[in-house]
């Protein structure tokens, strides 16, 4: 393609058009505002080059919502095109980038930062911890995932989005078939993000196993940090292998390599087994978390111990070893032969065991308890019937004779989003609910909170089970359109109804969150919930030192003995707290490897090299670099501990 | 209440979905190998919907029975840490499910991949199946006919499909003759089917393959062997013959209705070579049909 060619839009519409518009008027609103409230230093000061865990999940969590926005319109997109038969609104190449936008934002950059807001937000309150392992490297990841995603954004305005799925198939994927640069932005920008994660797979396992309060041990450890632990486990097996296929991938398409052709001696299948070796155990990596925040919420709202604590963290280990060994369920029709599909047909099912071991200890954690029917609790409620649905389904398409009919249809599209919607989505608001007053210090309202929940239910039952009977009668995925004969029209519409529904509950509940800003009442206390864990032992919101003194840790649910049964969480005296010192280098990083990665995908060699330089350079830096922190002292402890209520200084 | 709602929704939805004013392609089969995956389909979905009932109830119990506003101010719920001989039927029944549906599964498995049941003694009628953006090249090497975008095949009489694209890959799906395929520019796979029902079925490319994917459909006829026979005949004496330049042409992006040649592409522009089959036992077989073929 010739030069310039490059940065124009394949397929300009007025709808980028206007987008391009409104993102330029945007920038310079933030710009003038900034400028206008001298909030620059602030903004600098406070968020950009913040190490302190609880601002980083913050940050995490803003992007993920944002994104959640930016996913969901792309989603009304594609269901209002294939609402009636024969739609016109999108046409082809368009409706193929924005579900392939769709499922990557989703999954990448709208999934993966709300898991890792709760990691930093709860993980290290949980167990006791000043903060994670290497607060630095958090910085680094959050910035680096930061640009992964704004690269990724910037694709459609600027020389058109990945247009092959999210699955990004090879030889589709290829520059033979897929000529402009949308691939090279998946590519590239997956790959920032993705070393941004699989750094702080590798932060948040050593935090939990150096940084545990004295008591804890393993089998002490909250549900949620064990399933932290447990995804960031599989994050590190996983990611690597995910960094591998990109860059094959990567050469491949700006080097003329023949990994993946389907010429030359290259293997398109290898991509695939690539992609699914990570792609399956991506989303145990989303989903444990979920399960962890649901074990708290339910045990708490229930009131009562979470049941079978040592079978809930047993079933996780079984599903991280087995989520290595299904890969092939995803194409079973790649002609592989009867044995071959009948093993991963078996080991893919076995994985309905130990999920259906936590289902059941979930319904009996409510089982003699005293069930309160807040939001969280509500999420978590909703969760169990619909997850179940979307487990059963997957069992059925774990089956792989049965699993040729399903492959690549609606059915399957019906499955996936019945898993993570219900599992992820519900879980991130159910945790945003739950955790809110200890990151603001005020609660949500409830009465809106539950209008958010019936909207999200309802809409997600309406705008997902449809697609299970069109998918058995015949309407395959990624299709813009289908004619009237089909007679799949009545189902897609009422399945856009639902979307609609999906819609407003989101917008209920940013509602909801600026309406508690403005009417909640402040000071609600450390403990808000009546909870039983250790992050609810400290204020709300959390100092930046999170405890003042360390606690003691008898047992798993060590507030809830503190409170119940006397336990002494705090011991001795306040002492010197020592913390790191805040850096601007993981911020400007993040802005250089942008700078890369931007020229990478479009093959701008220089400007290539000098970021690379600059990304090296800050590294070496870092290594002469001196800088042993800062202390705070005690009277500005005690001084903190009584502006926050003073509880327990 | 919720709950009942979507008790509700979900059993309607059941009823609709089984008992449908028509019935669902994927359920409606009209050849041996779907009818075995519908069976499937069927046995799986009430053992599911009896593991969502029973979930259903489970939490519909616990929330009666034990939510704060029903139950006494003073009530303090228990510690329970856990209880073997539960857990172990939580844990021995869904074991006992999955073995089952294990066993079904393996068996199709086999069956799928194979020449239908009945059909072991008869010789398969062989046709290649391949892909370019975005149309269907059928090619009949024993008949020495090309079509695109239509099949015609005989019913009552084992079809072996070979597999294979011209460009990305695609997957060759006839939903209710049976289960789909990919095709793939390197190797050819094989897919075993059968018609039993004489009449006029939609086919597709289920795999994305770019622009023109919505639109990558083929029809599937199938007829007795005597009106399959009088058809061979009838584009013998009519079709044209394809050439190597026409071909190429062919191949280029695009759609194209459908058209019926004499002879193969698979003269001048053969199918790749690396075979990929249910097992290494069948794949002496294959290789002895096609050069069986290429023979006459
Ligand atoms: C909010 C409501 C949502 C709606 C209405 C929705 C709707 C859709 C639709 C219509 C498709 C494309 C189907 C096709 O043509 O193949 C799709 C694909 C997909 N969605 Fe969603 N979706 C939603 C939320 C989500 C969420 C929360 C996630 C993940 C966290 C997600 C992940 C995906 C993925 C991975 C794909 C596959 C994309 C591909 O085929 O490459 N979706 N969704
Ligand atoms: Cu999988
Ligand atoms: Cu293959």
């Amino acid at each position: 393609m010739e030069f310039f060619e490059r940065f124009a839009v394949p397929n300009p519409n007025p709808a980028i058009y206007a987008s391009m518009v409104a993102i330029v008027v945007v920038s310079l609103a933030i710009i003038f505002g900034l400028t206008y409230f001298k909030k620059w230093g602030y903004l600098w000061r406070e968020w950009l080059t913040t190490v302190d865990h609880k601002k980083i999940g913050m940050m995490y969590l803003i992007s993920a919502i944002l994104m959640l926005f930016r996913g969901g319109v792309d989603a009304l997109m594609l269901r209002a095109q294939l609402a009636v038969p024969d739609n016109k609104l999108l046409d082809p190449q368009h409706y193929n980038e924005v579900f392939s936008t769709h499922g990557i934002i989703m999954i990448i950059f709208m999934a993966m930062p709300f898991i890792f807001a709760f990691m930093n937000l709860v993980v290290p309150l949980q167990i006791g911890a000043r903060d994670v392992a290497f607060p630095r490297l958090n910085a680094i990841s959050f910035w680096l995932f930061a640009a992964g995603a704004m690269l990724f954004n910037i694709s459609f305005v600027i020389g058109g989005s990945p247009d092959a799925g999210w699955t990004s198939y090879f030889p589709l994927a290829g520059t033979e078939f897929s000529e402009s640069v949308g691939t090279n932005y998946y590519m590239i920008a997956i790959q920032i993000s993705g070393i941004g994660s699989l750094m702080t797979g590798i932060n948040m396992i050593t935090t939990i196993l150096k940084m545990r309060a004295p008591g804890m041990t393993l089998m002490k450890m909250p549900m949620f940090t064990w399933a932290s632990f447990m995804a960031c486990v599989i994050i590190i097996f996983a990611f690597p292998v995910l960094t591998i296929a990109l860059l094959m991938g990567t050469t491949d398409r700006l080097f003329a390599t023949n990994f993946f052709t389907s010429t030359n001696g290259g293997m398109d299948m290898l991509w695939a087994n690539f992609f699914w070796v990570w792609g399956h155990p991506e989303v145990y990596i989303l989903i444990l978390p979920a399960f962890g925040i649901y074990s708290e919420v339910i045990s708490t709202f229930s009131g009562r111990n979470l049941y079978g604590y040592k079978s809930m963290v047993g079933s996780m280990v079984i599903i991280s070893l087995l989520s290595f060994l299904v890969w092939t369920h995803h194409f079973f029709t790649m002609g592989q032969g009867a044995l071959t599909n009948s093993i991963f047909s078996i080991s893919t099912m076995a994985i309905a065991v130990p999920t259906g071991v936590k289902i059941f200890n979930w319904l009996l954690t409510m089982w003699k308890g005293k069930i309160r029917f807040t939001v969280p609790m509500l999420y978590s409620i909703g969760f169990i019937p619909l997850f179940t649905v979307g487990g059963v389904t997957g069992v059925m398409l774990a089956m792989s004779a049965a699993d040729y009919q399903y492959h690549n249809t609606m059915f399957l599209v019906a499955h996936f989003h019945n898993t993570i919607i219900p599992g992820v989505v519900f879980a991130m608001l159910a945790g945003l609910t739950y955790y809110w007053p200890k990151m603001f210090g005020f609660m949500l309202n409830e009465r809106i909170g539950k209008w958010g929940f019936w909207f999200l239910s309802i809409g997600f039952v309406l705008a997902f089970f449809p697609m299970y009977i069109t998918g058995l009668n015949g309407q395959a995925r990624r299709m813009y359109t289908y004619s009237e004969a089909t007679g799949f029209g009545t189902l897609n519409f009422v399945a856009f109804i639902g979307a609609g529904l999906m819609a407003i509950s989101f917008c209920i509940i940013v509602f909801n969150i600026i309406y508690s800003f403005k009417n909640s009442p402040r000071n609600v206390g450390e403990d808000p919930w009546n909870a039983r864990t250790l992050e609810w032992a400290t204020h709300n919101p959390v100092p930046e030192y999170n405890f003042a003194r360390t606690p003691h840790v008898a047992s798993s649910e060590a507030f809830w003995d503190a409170k119940k049964r006397g336990h002494e969480l705090f011991k001795g005296e306040i002492e010197e707290i020592h913390m790191p010192n805040n850096s601007g280098v993981p911020f400007i990083m993040g802005v250089i490897f942008f700078i890369a990665g931007f020229s990478f995908v479009f093959a701008l060699w220089v400007p290539a090299v000098v970021a690379l330089i600059g990304i090296f350079a800050c590294m070496v830096l870092r290594s002469f670099e001196k800088d042993d922190g800062r202390h705070i002292s005690v009277e500005e402890i005690k001084a903190t501990e009584s502006t926050y209520g003073g509880a327990h200084s | 209440m919720k709950l009942k709602g979507a008790l509700l929704l979900l059993l309607s939805m059941l009823v609709v979905f089984l008992s449908g004013c028509e019935p669902l392609l994927v359920l409606d089969p009209k050849g041996p190998q779907a009818e075995r995956q519908a069976h499937d389909i069927m046995i799986s979905i009430w053992i599911m919907a009896f593991i969502v009932i029973v979930v259903l109830v489970l939490l519909v119990y616990m929330l009666v029975k034990y939510r704060a506003s029903k139950l006494p101010e003073d009530y303090e719920p228990p510690h329970i840490e856990g209880n073997p001989i539960l857990e172990g039927i939580l844990i021995g029944v869904p074991i006992i499910i999955v073995a089952f549906l294990s066993i079904v599964t393996v068996k199709s498995n086999y069956i799928v991949e194979n020449i239908p049941e009945g059909y072991e003694d008869q010789e398969p009628l062989v046709i290649y199946a391949s892909t370019s953006n975005w149309k269907w090249h059928f090619s009949y090497p024993e008949q020495e006919i090309e079509t695109v975008n239509y099949l015609y095949i005989p019913t009552n009489r084992p079809i072996e499909f070979k597999l294979y694209s011209f460009g990305p890959i695609t997957s060759f799906w006839i939903p209710q003759l049976g289960g789909q395929k990919y095709a793939m520019a390197d190797m050819v796979t094989t897919l075993h089917l059968a018609a039993e029902t004489p009449g006029e079925y939609t086919g597709r490319n289920a795999n994305f393959n770019g622009k023109g994917f919505a639109e990558n459909t083929f029809t599937v006829t199938a007829m007795t062997q005597t009106e399959f026979d009088e058809w061979v005949d009838e584009v013998h004496e009519t079709a044209e013959p394809l050439t190597e330049d026409e071909f190429n042409q062919l191949l280029e992006p695009g759609h194209l209705g459908r058209m019926t040649f004499t002879g193969t592409h698979l003269d001048f522009s053969p199918a790749p070579e690396h075979e990929h089959t249910a097992d290494d036992e069948m794949d002496a077989e294959h290789e002895m049909h096609s050069e069986h073929a290429a023979h006459e």
